[in-house]
Parts: C-alpha cells; structure tokens; sequence
C-alpha cells in the first residue's frame, strides 16, 4: 500500500519546500519594487536641484533666457485629467454595473465586455489620432477638453472591467438580503453592490487614473501644449507629460534639467493624488466591516 | 399580527426541472409552519414562492395563487411591494458587511427612503429586542459592523433586520442550520416568542426542531407536497407511508 501518513523525512521536505517559496515571493517583491525605487531616486537625484519656487509659480521662458517654470503644465495636466476623470470614471462604472448586475449572459454584455478589452489594447498614439479625427478636425482646433475626453476614453474600459469584477465578488446573499427587506434593485444596485465593491473600484480608478496621467502621445494631437496659462477648456494646454517630452527632446542643457525636474513633479502628484483618495476614501471605516 | 396564506395549484420550475408541482395549502396565521424533507424536495423553492424571491433567478418560473392575507401577490402587487410585506431570513447569515449594526436592522426603512431618525432609533431598539440581542450589542450599535458579530448573533441581527419592516410573514430558510446548538436554541426560543405576532413559516432539515416550535408541518418530497396537518399528528399518526418512513428514519 502506498504512505499516506507523513513520515519524518517528508516533513522535512514539506518544510523546506516552505522554506524556498517564501524566499521567491519576497524575491519577487524585491524585484518589483526595485525599478519603482530605482527611478524615484533617479528622479530626485537629477531633477531636485532644478525645483524652486519659480518652476510651481512661473510659466516657461523662450528659449536663451534662463529661468521659468512649469506651473501652466501643472495647471494644465490638473484640468486635463478632472475632465478625463470626470467623464470616463462615471461612464466606466455605469458600464462595469451593467456587465454585472444586468448584462451578464447577454449578448450586449458580451459584445460591451468584449469592446471593452480590444479598447484596453489599443496603442495610445491610435488613440490619439482618433481624439484628433473625431474632435479636434470637427473643432478646428486643439483644446483641452479634446484632451480630457481622448484620456477618458483611455480610462474607460479599465474602470468598467475592474467594476464588473469587484461587483461579481459581491455574494449574491446581500444582494438577497435587501430583496428580502423589499428594496427595489436599483437601489440594491447602488447600497449594496456598489457600497461593497467600492474598495476596488476606487482601485482601479486609481490604476486607471495614474495610466493615463502619464500620457503623452494621445495629447500631442488633441491638447497639443502651450506656453501660456490656460483660459479656458477650449484652448490648446500645457500638460506635464508634453512638457516633458518637449523639454528632454531639446538641446539645451537648461530645458534638460526642467524635464527631469518635470518628471518628478508628475510622478509625486500621481502618488499624492492616489494617497489622497485612498485616505479620504478609507476612513470612517467600521470594526471588523469591509 | 399576522396574516394566513393560501396556496393553490403552485407550480415552480428552474429551466426545464420542474421544482414543485402542484402544491395547495392553507398556512393558518399567527402560527408557526414548519416545512420538512430531504435535501431538493423542493421545500426551500416553495418559501421563496411566498415571497416572489424565486424570479429573481432569471431561469425561474412559477405558476398558481398565492394570497397572502387577502392578495394575490403574483396579481395584485409588485414583487418589492410585496417583499416588504414578507420577512425573510436566509439559511447562512448575511448581514450587509458594510453597514454598522444600527444601520444593518434599520436598512429595510431607511433604503427605502425612511429618515425619521427618532422613528429609526426607537425601531432599532424594538427589533433588536425582539431578536434577543439588544443587551449583547446595545454598546457598539453604531461602532461595530453586522459582520463582526459570531454567527448565532449575525442571525438574530438579519431577524432584526427582518422584523424592523414590521412585516406580516416571516419566511426561514433553515435559520439556524449553519448554527452551534446554543445558537440554535436561542432562534428557537424567538420563534417561539414572535409566532404570537408575526406567521412564521420555517424550512428545517431537523425534524426536532420543527416538533419543538411548529404548530403545523408539511411534508415535501420531489417537488410535491405529501402531507401536511398538525405536527403532533405528523409525529406521531402520519397518514401516508412516505412521511412515516421520512419521520423514522428510513430515508433521507
């Protein structure tokens, strides 16, 4: 007969084998971390000396004179980005809510679910190219609002299918329960589906957010950049990433500086602005609730 | 108080397997029913009849009449209308983990659009204390979530829950089957106490439990209903061969 109990020498085994999978998951860990690490130093290595107050208060100098700052870019991306978030965030929700709660099994559902992943692969120039053939042509010209709505198209597919996922976690016990209590489902939709897959949908907005925050090329044919403050959604704006992108492209040391500089301004925002939303969003939490 | 419910000619299908067939019965009111028979005889479909939970699997069907006090629900209301009407508690406990204790008893009202809140704390009290757990959670109402309670405790928050809407029916679906004994026999004692206001209709798989808190029985088996009279008869007289070989033992 074969051994089933546990010998001595197996445990062994066991214990080691234990043993090296902790060790490859900490590993693995390490690895991930590293470059994350590796570029924020990186960044503060080369572009801190560059911060001072001008570069958060002052638009950019032509170019020979020194000096000037990226504060029409820090404006500009902050606009860019409420647009984006704005639109895409809620359209994406209510998208993940009717995958889940109504569509699932349908053929609509699959068709959505389906559109929603090729969306999700689509390179960001394409995107790019179709904000400024859907908008910018019809518009005459590039603006911010063009901008904000090609990211939010970005955003889109991400949020709806990181909802549907968490709403599909939700056990469908509760969604019984307040049934049973005669609650009408749209409000069951919202109380209860939603209320209990919020922790990860405001993940995955913030996946979805701090993506396209860092995109440069579907801006380059639909905010465009500018030199100057914003007055208006319906302009051309400045955006961090573009500035960036102009200023590494170009051959003066200065301007180099600036974009290292740039890129460090934009990677603590994304962090402050994910920080800020997990804090807001997590407190007034209950003992031992969800 | 309590209504009686009627039942006649009900039928339930899932897909293509027909659940229950032809099932007619009277639930008299302010009484406890309970509802045996093996696993799939089709006893935890007919309870989710009584309340029009059984459409809300999209494969579902039923046909028949159900008047419930004096209305037809499957003619007369919508089925939210009438699940505020109707009580429920489920097999496993299933307090909303999101809410706080006050906010898991007083949720039927205030989704509803309730927001009295002298109203509100005086039916958290009452329902809380109907459910026998007032003095354990009376500290931590608004503090803790439903979901840190044990077990036993979770179930007698979602009979709070249940009884806060003041329905006129309570329906359970084996209460107190994911239960330790001590738990088990506090839900007991409370239906025991609430089936002189409330009909209580019970779904057990123990047999004990239906000859300790039930006035009548129905026996289910294969989607139909064989016998169903007062449990001490079916105790201890069952008419038909099939309950008596249920009740000893010799299947199921």
């Amino acid at each position: 007969m074969t051994q089933i109990r546990p010998s001595r020498s197996n445990a062994s085994i066991r214990q080691a084998t234990n043993h090296i999978v902790t060790a490859i998951s900490i590993l693995s860990t390490i690895v991930v971390l590293v470059p994350l690490i590796a570029i924020l130093f990186y960044l503060i290595y080369k572009g801190a000396s560059s911060l001072n107050l001008a570069f958060f208060t002052h638009t950019p100098k032509p170019v020979g004179e020194s000096g000037g700052g990226m504060a029409n870019s820090i404006v500009g991306s902050s606009l860019v980005l409420l647009v984006a978030s704005l639109m895409g965030i809620p359209i994406g929700i209510a998208g993940g809510v009717y995958l889940s709660e109504y569509g699932s099994g349908t053929w609509m559902g699959a068709i959505i679910r389906f559109t929603a992943d090729v969306l999700n692969g689509v390179p960001s120039i394409v995107m790019g190219i179709a904000g400024y053939a859907l908008i910018v042509v019809h518009q005459h010209h590039f603006s911010a609002l063009a901008g904000g709505v090609t990211l939010s198209i970005m955003m889109i597919p991400t949020v709806t299918r990181t909802t549907e996922e968490m709403l599909r976690t939700v056990p469908n016990s509760l969604r019984e329960a307040a049934y049973g209590l005669g609650v009408p489902r749209w409000r069951t939709v919202l109380s209860i589906s939603l209320r209990s897959a919020a922790p990860g949908i405001i993940t995955g907005c913030m996946l979805a957010f701090a993506r396209v925050a860092g995109e440069t090329a579907p801006l380059l044919f639909t905010a465009f950049g500018s030199n100057f403050w914003p007055h208006s959604l319906n302009e051309p704006i400045a955006a961090l990433p573009l500035q960036i992108f102009v200023y590494a492209l170009s051959p003066y040391d200065e301007w180099h500086r600036l974009a290292w500089a740039g890129s460090l301004v934009l990677i603590t925002l994304i962090m402050l602005s994910v920080g800020l939303v997990r804090y807001v969003t997590s407190r007034g939490q209950l003992k031992g609730g969800m | 108080m309590g209504v009686g419910i009627e039942v006649v000619d009900l039928n339930a299908w899932y897909g293509v397997t027909h659940t229950l067939k032809d099932i007619t019965l009277n639930i008299p009111p302010n009484s406890a029913t309970a509802l045996i028979g093996p696993s799939g005889c089709g006893k935890s479909t007919f309870v989710r009849c009584l309340n029009r939970m059984h459409e809300t699997n999209p494969a579902a069907r039923a046909t028949g009449t159900v008047k419930v006090g004096d209305r037809d629900i499957y003619r007369d209301a919508s089925p939210v209308e009438i699940r505020r009407r109707i009580g429920m508690v489920f097999q496993r406990p299933n307090p909303f983990p999101t809410m706080s204790i006050y906010d898991n008893v007083a949720s039927g009202l205030k989704l509803n659009g309730f927001r009295n809140r002298k109203v509100l704390d005086e039916v958290v009290e009452r329902s809380l204390k109907q459910s026998a757990l007032w003095e354990e959670v009376k500290d931590d109402l608004k503090k803790k979530s439903g979901a840190s309670l044990s077990g036993g405790q979770q179930q007698r928050l979602c009979i709070a829950r249940a009884l806060a809407v003041d329905p006129e029916v309570l329906l359970m679906d084996e209460p107190a089957s994911a239960l330790d004994p001590v738990s088990t026999s506090k839900i007991e004692d409370l239906i025991f106490n609430l089936k002189n206001e409330y009909t209580i209709v019970i779904v057990t798989h123990n047999m004990q439990q239906a000859a300790r808190v039930a006035e009548n029985t129905g026996f289910f088996l294969m989607g139909q209903l064989v016998e169903f009279t007062s449990t001490n008869v079916i105790f201890t007289k069952p008419k038909d061969k099939r309950t008596e070989d249920y009740i000893t033992g010799r299947f199921g």
